[in-house]
């Protein structure tokens, strides 16, 4: 057990290319944090610094107090599973999970007690002799977590090590994860540049972008209180929309109509002067369909008309989609967030906004429709710096309770 | 259904005939060591009259028994040292980025295509001058030489189908580099090994210009070289015989070694180790 800390750690590749600049975090004792971010940013190599592949260019990166820069991976007690799994093909399994320990030089009984323990837990027991080449894909990805599991190391390092799977296995595979996380309690630095696996895994979540960790911090924190444009796009599926917005006295001029500004918001926004072009994010679930809102809360945000171009019913939820006329918003970050997600969003006239209404609504495709959107969570970006200038501010009066829609 | 009885037959019919054209001269040569001395020339397929004389005489000296020894330990050595030090020399060019790095798989291109002749004469001077003449050492050298460079081209290309991963979970798993490349990599590696080790070691048996130009006893010579001293059973009798009959033999040892060495040429040995 294990805490570590990333002290500015920066990585410098030998042909200059710069993968990781000045990250700074610290990850607690049995911590199960998230690396997440768009491909190419950095999570890997950071991954590898911390075990040890990697020299890192320049910084400070600490396992439970001591500065390990210059040690060698097997003499930082820590142990990583990777994408690939690189199980040891002419190895069984059994001998796969025993390789550290017998180059430990455990004695044979205590290898074999925790290589049996292991195989429990993973279900791996009837599979202790066959070859890697002999095992389904769901298989092979327990042998390479019992291959970590069984040297009890301070600190698991984990890249990707779903993304191999198909859909369904991914998704039992992530319960497992998650909780032999929590029965052994050993700090854990999870990879991932999906979304979903990352809001659903970890106790905390950071986001990079091109070798800058953008903001670390809880996953509710990060959908609901996002550092940059970035962040709260690549947060939370469906993406949070964006769309140009001009700040006016009072109120953010929307092409979804004037939208008030009130308290903290109204105050941080007017230090830059009204009439400022803006980027404005409003998350799928702060629409409605007006007829389906509460009275009480009607007045915190603002009803408009939109035409439906495609419905989609989820059952629980109904996804509403419809586009707005005109410029799209365009920043750095949107850029990348669409190239991230294959540049679809890239193609075709205007903006296309997702709304998620509650499952009554009466929304029809082709038809117009009365929708409502709170302006309560609202999210205001400078569209040059992507900076979130509503960060950690509400929308409303001081004292005023937010009620859910 | 017709083109593919076509296919069938004309691949057949080409296999045959290949293999016949292969094989041809090995049966002649078994049929000329069986031959009987004075029917030698006889220009008949089949022996008429079946002897083992050929193979008794080459037997009775000890000059063809201390050739095949020199022959078999020259040529084992030789392939042991190069496949060792290609096998190293393999995975740097592999896996590391060292300064020299081309330079070096330019070398060892450069030493496979240089023609061997143009070397024998100075290799004769320098092993004269260094008292490597005529000895073991003397042969093993130039054929580690010339082994290298097919040891190292091989292997590379079975050093760069092995996951870079594997490599790396076995620093995590607490392996040294030299415990990584002993237990993990080299194990995948084997069939590469065998297939250069199979390769090294035809070159150094059927090597005739080096055994010839750098031996001059029985001490050294191996058995090409040795072939060519051979004098018949009396001054009169012709010596294609005993030829013939130490050129069968020095083929079985090749055989048994390639036979030997094929069953542990496993493809596919690396499956497994990542999601196919
Ligand atoms: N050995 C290397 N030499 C030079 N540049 C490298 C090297 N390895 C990675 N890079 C660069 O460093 C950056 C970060 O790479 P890294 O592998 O950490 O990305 P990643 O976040 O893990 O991406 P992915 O999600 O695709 O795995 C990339 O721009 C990559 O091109
Ligand atoms: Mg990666």
């Amino acid at each position: 057990m294990a805490d570590i800390v990333l002290d500015n750690i920066t990585k410098r590749y030998p042909d200059g290319a710069l993968a990781v600049d000045k990250v700074n975090m610290e990850i607690a004792d049995g911590e199960f944090v998230i690396l997440v971010g768009p491909s190419g940013c950095g999570k890997s190599t950071t991954l590898n610094m911390i075990a040890g592949l990697e020299d890192i260019t320049e910084g400070e990166l600490r396992i439970g107090g001591q500065v390990v820069n210059n040690k060698a991976p097997k003499d930082r007690d820590i142990a990583m599973v990777f994408q690939s799994y690189a199980l040891y093909p002419h190895m069984t399994v059994r001998e796969n999970m025993a390789f550290a320990l017998k180059l430990a030089k455990t004695p044979k009984a205590t290898i074999d007690e925790k290589v049996n323990e292991a195989a429990r837990v993973l279900e791996l027991t009837q599979h202790l002799d066959r070859k890697p080449a002999n095992l389904s894909g769901g298989q092979r990805q327990r042998v390479a977590m019992g291959r970590c599991i069984v040297r009890d190391p301070s600190a698991f390092l984990m890249d990707e090590p779903l993304s191999n799977l198909d859909a369904k296995l991914r998704v039992q595979m992530r319960t497992q994860v998650s909780r032999l996380q929590r029965r052994l309690g050993t700090t854990m630095v999870y990879v991932t540049h999906d979304q979903t696996e990352a809001m659903t895994l970890g106790d905390r979540v950071a986001v990079m972008r091109g070798g800058l960790l953008l903001q670390v911090g809880p996953p509710q924190a990060l959908y609901e209180d996002p550092a940059d444009l970035f962040v709260a796009g690549f947060i939370g599926s469906p993406a949070m929309n964006f769309m140009p917005a001009r700040l006016e006295e009072n109120a953010i001029r929307t092409k979804l109509g004037d939208i008030p500004l009130a308290g903290e918001v109204r105050q941080a926004l007017e230090q830059g002067g009204a009439g400022r072009e803006v980027i404005f994010g409003v998350r799928p679930e702060a629409f409605e369909d007006a007829d389906l809102v509460n009275a009480d809360v009607r007045d915190a945000g603002i009803p408009f008309s939109a035409a439906i171009d495609v419905v989609e019913s989820m059952g629980s939820d109904v996804f509403a989609y419809f586009t707005l006329e005109g410029d799209r918003a365009t920043s750095a970050e949107l850029e990348e967030l669409a190239k991230d997600s294959g540049g679809a969003d890239m193609s075709g006239e205007g903006t296309q906004v997702v709304a998620r209404l509650d499952a009554a609504t009466k929304v029809r495709e082709g038809e117009s429709a009365q929708l409502w959107v709170d302006s309560r969570s609202i999210h205001v970006f400078d569209p040059k710096t992507g900076e979130n200038l509503t960060r950690g501010r509400r929308n409303r009066d001081s004292g005023a309770q937010r009620t859910a829609v | 259904m017709a083109s593919t009885t076509r296919e069938k037959v004309g691949w057949g019919t080409a296999n045959t005939l290949i293999v016949v054209l292969a094989l041809v001269p090995v049966l002649w040569i078994m049929s000329l060591s069986f031959k009987d001395p004075t029917t030698i020339s006889d220009a008949t397929f089949w022996p008429k009259k079946w002897t083992l004389e050929n193979y008794r005489g080459i037997f009775d000296t000890s000059e063809f028994t201390r050739a095949l020894l020199n022959s078999i330990g020259i040529a084992l050595i030789s392939t042991l040292i190069a496949v060792v030090l290609a096998s190293m020399a393999a995975y740097a060019v592999a896996r590391l980025d060292f300064p020299g790095k081309g330079l070096l798989i330019g070398m060892s291109l450069l030493i496979a295509m240089f023609p061997a002749i143009s070397l024998v004469t100075p290799l004769f001077n320098i092993e004269r001058a260094l008292h490597l003449f005529d000895t073991w050492p003397g042969l093993i050298i130039p054929y580690i030489t010339f082994g290298l460079p097919l040891g190292i081209y091989t292997l590379s290309a079975f050093f760069r189908e092995i996951p870079w991963e594997l490599e790396k979970a076995a620093k995590m798993d607490g392996a040294t580099p030299f415990q990584a490349f002993t237990k993990v990599i080299a194990p995948l590696a084997a069939p590469g090994m065998f297939t250069t080790a199979i390769l090294v070691f035809i070159f150094c048996w059927n090597d005739f210009l080096f055994a010839i130009s750098l031996t001059s006893t029985t001490r050294a010579r191996t058995v090409p070289a040795a072939m060519g001293f051979f004098t018949g059973s009396s001054q009169f009798t012709a010596v294609t015989g005993s030829i013939a009959a130490a050129a069968v033999i020095i083929t079985i040892p090749i055989i048994l070694f390639v036979l030997f060495f094929q069953r542990r040429i496993v493809a596919g040995l690396t499956s497994g180790a990542v999601k196919g």
